[in-house]
């Protein structure tokens, strides 16, 4: 096979952007942080499938729809970092549960299967929207990160559809865990469009996440339909992720994450 | 003799047979082979299997026991005949002086 890597280095990625000399003004590395620790925390959750899916197939599907994402992160952290001098990793594995940002939906443990494709769906529809509208930001750091994004998150909504009506118009079984799945993360949808904090200042450069609402809610709700399903109707969770408020699943998820790279700082493999 | 695919009832998906064309004017050419539940599946699962470097422009699956093979144990008379008989290649043969442009 060729192995056609300009094709790959051409876009912008973590390492491009940590060797130009941008910096990221204060106000967009706060929003940037936050977007960053997004996709970071979700590419964990995903990582946690390794060696545990249902087939080894599908054990790779979530293994590259988790590094897409890490990608995501890699980028948007390292934008960030510019801006304090800090690295990818130094915002990754250096500060605690309450520094992080991320939406509460994304901290979620995957549960079964049929948990994680809910909050898959949930997550992907919401960040196509995301980086679709990020991808005209007029930062053009921002914006290229977007536009790269745009296409993998398309395939990961594509994924996370396939699954949903497989199981929703599976056997008795299938149908009914993904009914839970769905129920168990539906809390955690109305967060995703709450306002920024760090957004609000940034007019051009930033997406409101109230505007991405209205597409998610003409697309998702009839996908679960279609799939046999019951669009819940459960209250919202208090939200709060992107001022430090987490659930109780982001604490032992962090220690996990973090553990190797406080016990060796600075190690390198 | 067992057909592609048979897995003697452990496995509960199919086993599919992939076909990567890795640019346009190019055939598809046999990357590997993958389970899935069903075809639309079988495609996605190779594009992330077989797709990961940009190898590809172009997925084919076929379910593997779709596929009718010839025998392994066969070989001799399948694949060996056309030894000695030279004369069915081009080569064999020498030009003709009267005939321009050959």
């Amino acid at each position: 096979m060729n192995h056609s890597n300009h094709v790959v280095s051409t876009a912008i990625t973590a390492e491009s952007i940590a060797d130009s000399s941008v910096v990221a003004p204060e106000a967009v590395a706060q929003y940037a942080l936050g977007l960053g620790d997004d996709a970071l925390v979700l590419a964990h959750r995903l990582g946690e499938w390794i060696a545990n899916a249902p087939e080894l197939e599908e054990d790779v599907a979530l293994g590259n729809i988790g590094l897409d994402l890490l990608g995501h992160a890699r980028s948007l952290l390292t934008y960030a970092g510019t801006a304090w001098g800090q690295s990818e990793d130094d915002l990754a594995y250096f500060r605690g549960e309450p520094e992080f940002r991320s939406r509460q939906l994304f901290e979620q443990p995957g549960g079964d299967f049929a948990a994680t494709i809910a909050r898959q769906l949930i997550a992907s529809v919401y960040f196509a929207e995301l980086y679709r509208a990020l991808s005209l930001s007029t930062d053009p750091t921002l914006a290229a990160i977007a536009a790269k994004a745009v296409k993998e998150v398309d395939y990961h909504v594509d994924h996370s559809v396939q699954w949903l009506r497989r199981l929703g118009l599976g056997t008795d079984l299938s149908h009914e865990r993904m009914q839970r799945g769905l129920d168990l993360m539906w809390p955690f949808v109305g967060e995703l469009f709450q306002p920024d904090p760090f957004a609000t200042d940034l007019d051009g450069i930033a997406v409101d996440p109230e505007r991405l609402r209205l597409a998610f809610d003409s697309l998702v709700p009839r996908l679960i339909v279609d799939a046999g399903l019951t669009v819940p109707t459960m209250a919202a969770a208090q939200g709060g992720g992107r001022i430090g408020r987490h659930s109780e699943a982001l604490g032992p998820m962090l220690a996990e994450m973090q553990v190797l790279a406080r016990a060796h700082p600075g190690a390198t493999w | 003799m067992t057909s592609p695919g048979d897995s003697g009832g452990r496995e509960t998906w199919p086993l599919w047979e992939v076909f990567i064309r890795s640019s346009r004017g190019l055939s598809h050419v046999h990357a590997g082979s993958l389970h899935a539940p069903d075809e639309t599946m079988a495609v996605r699962n190779a594009r992330d299997l077989y797709t990961r470097r940009a190898e590809g422009v172009s997925i084919w699956v076929v379910r593997a026991s779709d596929i009718t093979s010839s025998d392994p144990d066969a070989k001799g008379e399948f694949f060996e005949s056309p030894q000695g008989k030279e004369y069915r290649h081009a080569t064999y043969y020498s030009e003709s002086e009267a005939v321009p442009h050959l």
